[in-house]
């Protein structure tokens, strides 16, 4: 079978370029310029997938976003993409595809059994079974009964892109009437971004007959492209879909580009505009019948398009049911291109104006008749038409089946409102249109075309060139008046109980593959509002979001309710009007790019001494320095050991560094830190602690006086840029008097920590001009100086507590500091350690952590600062939450230290304490254990653990609970190593 | 995504900016002569309009410089923008889409 | 009429013809015992609890709109009750277990699923939280266990572990899972509606009848009715409620978004939360690849989200499935929480006499439907606070004794 269905000519296809392709594992051929659903049509392939629930076959219903049967899984391994819509994917060389859902294929499905269930799986029946014993015995079955396509299993190979714009106008949707205002605008001078999902400009004048303005709609749209082209002020996005209007006028829209060579594959577009023209169309509604769903039942403006986008024939023997006038040129086109159209049904009275034409073609029309019947194995054979009344009810007796390999139907135009909706905008069901039609904007812009319920293309094109204009000139339009429009009937569903039968095979949702039987039993359960209804048939909830199926829903509930549609009511349309793909939502912030970490001035040298980097809140830094062989513990050990009886260097940049500068330093200081600033002199340091108001222990640091007005905040590395942050509110929104200002200087020095009895001879071989006696430059104290033509600071502080220093270099500088300690400690035994072994090395000596010993709520006065607040006068940030009754409960849990009793047990951080006569299972926790390593320095086990009353139980026994095991410990104090401090002050 | 017009720089995305939430709340001190429940208030009760809320935003990856506005918790409307030491000011009453 | 497969295949027998509503639409009432306000999860679970519980049956439910159409119906249907804090540990454990037998008890379907939620460690420091939070849980009576990444290799096959975050393991609690957001709503709404609640929709709150500092009834869109005892369970819009009696709240309201990519076969078995990367995720019965993440940046009471936050929270959520970038968001949607500073909800009394407040349960209310209206049933109809929520009272804002679950697990609720 080759391309049997193909119009002898016509269409926007290049019959020069035959495409092979492959679906459901047979191949065809088409065109370029086809779309996948257009070559399979033009194969004469019927079944093109299986609906979601029972499994019935199903055809090509749609030509584009509102294809709501053919969902295939594109390609396989890891460029496979599962869903996408037959009528969406552009054809090309090789594409290979299958129907998702169903096995082996969509024509032979297994599970089409599924279909005779149906009577026993109404709507919502999974609410009332399932329940014995337990859904999880039948909740496997369903969710792999579920789903459609299949995930890749693999990383994708492809990249994405953003690209952000703004202009003075947006327009969405290049139709006629999206043409006429977006030229309009440029005219005025404004600058125009016209976004549209085809390739080529002209919507519906692609496909539709007749004249626009008195030109045919190709030179029409000749002029159009032509005039765009001279406008620079125009840019046009093909390909691009708009899929979400968010606050503000923020458009977002996804380009699909070319597939091949190294370009992205998608580009995500994020524009601005002052103001947004919608010229989005507007969207058949299919009919509701019995058998509507049959492969072959097709919606009448999309054999439209496929005639003249494709050429490509719907069916040999058409006929066409319709409540309105659109379908009558479908008829007179396919006739024209030499198709039978055996009748066109009109559920209408009355004499329509097409009407004589239809009988100078002879084609047979028949009034106040509607299909109310299909039949036919693999695909439409013939249709039951019935006479209908006013309330499309079937007469009986009236019965008749006709012949037709291809039913089209029209139910009616509904404007395209997803992205209004999504906009803020309110609509109003109209009468006149029997249709839900754009009423009040929220944001500022503009309807026009068949998006704004127009329905006369000159007129429309006429509107569109003022909207243009007046979007151009930025006026504000709060409510649109109605469009004149010719009355048009509604029929939401062809009624059948008069002729004996039921509604339980009439389609309302092919994807979601409900039914009217399923809405009315909503309603006579009490699911009445739209969003009830909704939710309990699962109507609108499937992958085109009930782009053909919400309107028709609504209207036949409203015939069930006795209330105008209008009452029913609408749902909010979310984004995307249309899928978005994951990757393109993410763009280039993937791998390497997302969450970039920051690199070390020396990572060069930590590389080569192949330190093992780990991610310390947005650094990488070296954990240790590992030798060959060498475990992680036996390496932590190895440097513990060397710094404690000789000397290492740390690279300690990634700490927080904030200036804060000004004749009111000093008082704002007093206001951030626990502690009493005022009394540092210049020249000296401080280890202090800042509180957030809510009086959590938020971070500490070391404090540098550099002089009268000038101080250096030191932070944790992981909070270095939030504290600056901080500070700038409190001095920019609460104490506005205070004349200071903070800057972060984190980046701009990087800072070797030196430690170890041997720091100081390491350091004076360095020529820094600074005296390093003890008495000279005592501990917690700083002194600047230079080496060669390098500014240089030493800040005499310790975090191991050895004698140590902490030297400072202007950024670029770090390697050549960090490599001439190296070389200058070379002789001494000089090693490089990692934070894991400063970890090992401060807990040892007790040194609190913030954020491993503290944890959200832990008060100053928790971890020993309570006599420091005691003795300080004034208010800080954070004071008057330490005072609450919580925060003067005697019972808090403190930090202490803790002790295994058999002296060789680690006690495991994240072990609870409980108290010695603890033997159940589950009981009080008296805190937990927040540090602990094995000592390599005292060789046995130390820990810090925050503990109920604490500090008064020093001595006392507890134990330690951790994963159902109890480990006796004691509480002991928190400085294990030089709890003199001597080591600190050599 | 909002557009929010920083009186130093100008309109500029949203992603540049940091809510700092409800402003013009008085801090209240010094620490020994506010009561619990004052405390209480300052820290944790806020109005959560729906309607006009008056905030501050900080222009992070800009001038780094806080201000204050009005926004609609509903429609997220921006209607004044004003320094961080000015007064409250005054908003028409507007129609609320939901 | 009571649901089962027999039910369903004799009606099918006659088109379905026969169910009856499964609640009904009365009029108001001139007064009631009790008036709840919000037809959410929680309100019509006190309403069901007060009746089948306490035989407390003259209760209004009144909702602005249609019943769980609020958080109810606009969340990510997590339940578990891994949490560290004992009062925490004991509430949501008790809404765990009434999660569990609540298909059973209501006679609907609420399709929990407990495929189990792991919470994953990416650093050395989440490793050591996940070991104190195993531990609390365990002293609190609830299984937890560390699974490796060789263990989660196998149950989440496409779990990159080596990404910007890398996994070192994860804290699953097993009992944890997902249920249908709607059937919550629905199922106890009929079993309410059974026992002669009045569940009255389209009713909107404007404001209340007082009495000096008792309230004594509501101004609603459909007249005045009095009442001995009123309950706000209006989660964002409890603010607002408040503030027409009086009371200012801890509260600010937010949008939290959550989005589902298509239908696809079954990719993800468990849910899985990953602190590092801000996101959770899970997969739902019917297939879509359902994400969540952090709160918008700023407050908000429009229920729909900021496409930055799907941004980020898509980045974070294919570092950690790479494989899902060629998935596509389906649809987004937000619900407005009301958040307090512990993350922990305010339930039982106000300082107005007669007013209840069942609120600032943040980002977490769903997972705590069945408890907050067993409890709130209780306290409403004793007058006496259940046990459970003792802790749990407005109070502890200034005497600071919050129960901070954020703070002490590091993980966002």
């Amino acid at each position: 079978m080759s391309q049997a269905f193909r119009s002898s000519q016509g269409g926007r296809i290049d019959r020069s370029r035959p495409l092979r392709f492959r679906f459901d594992g047979r191949e065809y051929t088409g065109y370029v310029g086809d779309t996948l659903a257009s070559a399979l049509l033009a194969n004469g392939v019927r079944v093109t997938g299986r609906s979601f629930k029972y499994h019935r076959p199903r055809g090509l219903m749609a030509a584009g976003f509102e294809e709501a049967n053919t969902l295939v899984q594109l390609e396989s391994g890891a460029r496979t993409q599962p869903n996408l819509r037959a009528t969406q994917i552009e054809l090309y060389d090789g594409l290979e595809a299958r129907a998702v859902n169903c096995w082996p294929n969509a024509r032979h499905d297994v599970f089409g059994f599924f279909q005779l269930l149906k009577p026993f799986w109404p709507a919502g029946f999974y609410y009332k079974t399932f329940m014995a014993p337990s859904w999880h015995l039948y909740e496997p079955a369903i969710r792999h009964g579920a789903g459609l396509g299949v995930s890749p299993k693999l990383a994708d190979p492809d990249v994405y892109d953003k690209c952000h714009a703004q202009a003075d106008v947006i327009v969405v949707g290049a139709g006629p009437s999206g043409l006429a205002a977006a030229i309009a605008a440029a005219r005025d001078g404004a600058s125009v971004v016209l976004v549209d999902d085809k390739p080529a400009l002209g919507g519906s004048l692609q496909y539709e007959p007749g004249l626009v303005e008195g030109l045919p709609a190709a030179d029409w749209l000749k002029a159009r492209e032509d005039e765009i082209r001279s406008l620079p002020n125009i840019r046009v996005l093909g390909c691009t879909t708009a899929f979400g209007y968010y606050d503000h006028n923020h458009l977002l829209a996804n380009e699909l580009l070319p597939a091949g060579g190294t370009s992205p594959r998608q580009r995500l577009w994020k524009i601005r505009g002052r103001q947004i023209v919608l010229a989005t169309g507007a969207l058949e509604r299919p009919l509701v019948f019995p058998n509507n769903d049959r492969p072959g039942v097709m919606l009448a403006g999309a054999a439209l398009q496929y005639l003249h986008r494709h050429g490509v024939l719907p069916g040999r023997r058409v006929a066409i049911a319709t409540n309105n006038d659109s379908a009558y040129a479908v008829a007179f086109e396919l006739r024209k291109a030499g198709v039978e159209v055996v009748q066109i049904a009109d559920s209408r009275g009355g004499q329509p104006a097409p009407l004589a034409q239809a009988q100078v073609l002879g084609i047979p029309v028949t009034m106040t008749c509607a299909p109310t019947d299909t039949r036919g194995r693999s695909g439409l054979q013939r249709v039951e038409l019935h006479d209908v009344n006013g309330q499309g009810q079937a007469q009986p007796g009236t019965g008749r089946w006709l012949d037709a390999d291809v039913l089209l139907v029209s139910g009616g135009w509904n404007p395209t409102v997803h992205l209004f909706s999504q906009s803020g905008g309110a609509l109003r069901f109209d009468d006149q249109q029997q249709a839900f039609v754009p009423h009040r904007l929220a944001q500022a812009g503009h309807l026009v075309g068949a998006a704004a319920g127009q329905a006369e293309r000159d007129i429309a094109v006429e509107a569109a060139r003022v909207a243009g204009r007046d979007a151009a000139a930025n006026r504000i339009v709060r409510e649109l008046a109605p469009v004149a429009s010719t009355a048009q009937a509604a029929l939401w569903s062809v009624n059948v109980e008069a002729i004996g039968r039921g509604p339980s095979k009439s389609w309302v949702d092919f994807a979601s593959d409900s039914t009217e039987s399923d809405l009315r039993l909503s309603a006579r359960e009490n699911f009445v509002s739209v969003e009830h209804f909704k939710r309990y048939t699962t109507t609108g909830m499937m992958t085109d979001q009930g782009k053909t199926s919400n309107v028709n829903a609504i209207g036949i509930l409203s015939g069930v309710l006795g209330k105008a549609p209008g009452e029913v009511g609408t749902t909010r349309f979310r984004p995307p009007f249309n899928p978005v793909t994951f990757g393109a939502i993410a763009g280039r912030n993937v791998g390497a790019y997302y969450r970039p970490l920051r690199q070390l001035a020396a990572q060069e040298a930590h590389d080569a001494a192949g330190a093992k980097m780990e991610d310390y809140g947005a650094w990488m830094r070296p954990a240790f320095y590992p030798q060959a062989g060498e475990q992680e513990s036996a390496t932590i050990h190895r440097e513990v050991l060397a710094v404690r009886s000789g000397v290492g260097i740390l690279d300690y940049s990634p700490l927080g560094k904030i200036l804060v500068q000004g004749p009111d330093a000093a008082e704002f200081l007093t206001r951030v830190y626990v502690n009493n600033v005022r009394t540092l002199k210049v020249g000296a340091c401080r280890y202090g602690l800042m509180l957030g108001e809510d009086g959590i222990v938020k971070d500490d640091g070391v404090l540098t006086r550099w002089s009268e007005n000038s101080y250096l905040v030191g932070t944790t590395s992981g909070q270095a840029d939030r504290i600056v942050e901080w500070m700038e509110e409190w001095l920019q929104c609460e104490w506005v008097d205070l004349d200071v200002t903070v800057e972060s200087v984190t980046t701009q020095w990087a800072v070797v920590m030196l430690a170890g009895p041997k720091a100081r001879e390491v350091l004076s071989r360095l020529d820094s001009g600074i005296d390093l006696a003890a008495a000279a430059f005592p501990h917690m104290s700083a002194r600047e100086g230079r080496i060669g033509d390098v500014p240089v600071r030493v800040a005499r502080v310790s975090f191991t507590g050895e004698l140590g220093y902490e030297i400072s270099v202007p950024w670029q500088y770090g390697l050549s500091l960090w490599n001439a300690l190296l070389e200058a400690g070379k002789p001494l035994g000089i090693i490089p350690f990692g934070i894991e072994s400063l970890m090992v090395m401060r807990t040892e000596k007790g040194f609190l952590h913030v954020g491993s010993d503290t944890d959200g709520l832990t008060l100053p006065q928790d971890v020993g600062f309570g006599a420091i607040i005691d003795k300080k006068p004034e208010d800080f940030i954070g004071r008057r939450t330490t005072m609450t009754p919580d925060g003067r409960r005697t019972d808090r849990r403190q930090l202490v230290g803790l002790a295994p009793v058999d002296g060789a047990s680690l006690l495991p951080v994240g072990g609870h304490v409980v108290d010695a006569a603890f033997k159940a299972a589950s009981g009080h926790t008296q805190g937990w254990v927040t540090s602990s390593f094995m000592s390599p320095t005292l060789g046995r086990p130390v820990a810090l653990a925050l503990v109920e009353r604490g500090r008064e139980r020093l001595g006392e026994q507890v134990q330690v609970f951790d994963g159902g095991k109890l480990l006796p410990a004691k509480i002991v104090s928190m400085t294990a190593y030089d709890p003199e401090g001597e080591r600190l002050r050599m | 995504m909002l557009k929010i017009d920083c009186p130093f720089c100008g309109p500029r995305d949203e992603a540049e900016f940091r809510c700092g939430g409800e402003s013009h709340i008085q801090r209240p001190g010094p620490h020994d002569a506010v009561s619990d429940a004052q405390w209480a208030d300052y820290l944790y009760m806020r109005q959560n309009p729906l309607g006009w809320h008056f905030e501050r935003w900080l222009h992070a990856a800009g001038c780094r410089q806080w201000f204050n506005l009005a926004r609609h918790t509903v429609t997220h409307e921006v209607r004044v923008v004003y320094a961080m030491t000015a007064p409250k000011p005054q908003v028409e009453a507007t129609e609320v889409r939901s | 009429m009571r649901y089962s497969a027999l039910s369903l295949a004799l009606n099918a027998l006659s088109g379905h013809r026969r169910w009856k509503q499964q609640w009904r639409n009365p009029a108001p009432k001139p007064s009631y015992d009790v008036i709840i306000i919000g037809g959410g999860g929680h309100g019509l679970a006190t309403a069901y609890y007060l009746a089948k519980n306490h035989g407390v049956t003259n209760v209004a439910v009144l909702e602005k709109g249609w019943i769980g159409g609020g958080n109810t119906g606009r969340n990510t249907t997590v339940v578990r009750s891994n949490y560290f804090f004992p009062e925490s540990v004991a509430f949501y454990e008790k809404s765990l277990q009434l999660w569990e037998g609540l298909s059973e008890e209501l006679n609907y379907n609420v399709m929990l699923s407990q495929r189990g939620q792991v919470v994953l460690a990416h650093d050395r420091h989440q490793v050591e939280m996940s070991h104190r939070l195993r531990n609390g849980m365990a002293l609190n009576g609830i299984e937890a266990e560390w699974l490796s990444p060789e263990d989660l290799r196998r149950r989440e096959p496409l779990l990159r572990q080596d990404g910007r975050f890398p996994v070192l393991g994860g804290l699953v609690q097993e009992r944890a899972g997902s249920a249908r957001h709607d059937a919550v709503a629905w199922g106890y709404a009929r079993g309410a509606d059974e026992r002669g609640v009045h569940i009255i929709q389209g009713c909107e709150v404007n404001g209340f009848i007082m009495n000096g500092n008792r309230v004594s009834g509501v101004r609603t869109s459909r007249g005045d009715i009095g009442a001995a005892k009123v309950c706000l369970s209006v989660a964002g819009h409890t603010s607002q409620l408040a503030a027409m009696a009086g009371l200012r709240l801890p509260i600010t309201s937010y949008a939290l978004q959550a989005f589902v990519s298509e239908p696809i076969k079954p990719a993800l078995n468990m849910m899985v939360l990953s602190p590092s990367a801000g996101i959770y995720i899970s997969q739902t019965d019917k297939g879509e690849v359902l994400i969540g993440g952090g709160l918008d940046l700023y407050p908000s009471y429009a229920q729909r989200g900021n496409f930055l936050t799907v941004e980020a929270v898509t980045a974070g959520m294919l570092d950690l499935f790479p494989s899902f970038s060629r998935l596509r968001l389906m649809r987004q949607w937000a619900g407005i929480c009301d958040v307090v500073k512990d993350s922990s909800p305010i339930l039982g009394p106000s300082p107005v006499d007669g007013l209840y407040l069942n609120c600032g349960f943040g980002t977490g209310g769903f997972k705590a439907t069945p408890a907050g209206g067993f409890t709130m049933a209780h306290t409403l109809a004793t007058g006496k606070r259940h046990p459970l929520i003792e802790p749990f009272g407005l109070e502890r804002f200034s005497s600071g004794a919050l129960i901070d679950e954020a703070g002490a697990s590091g993980i966002a609720h």
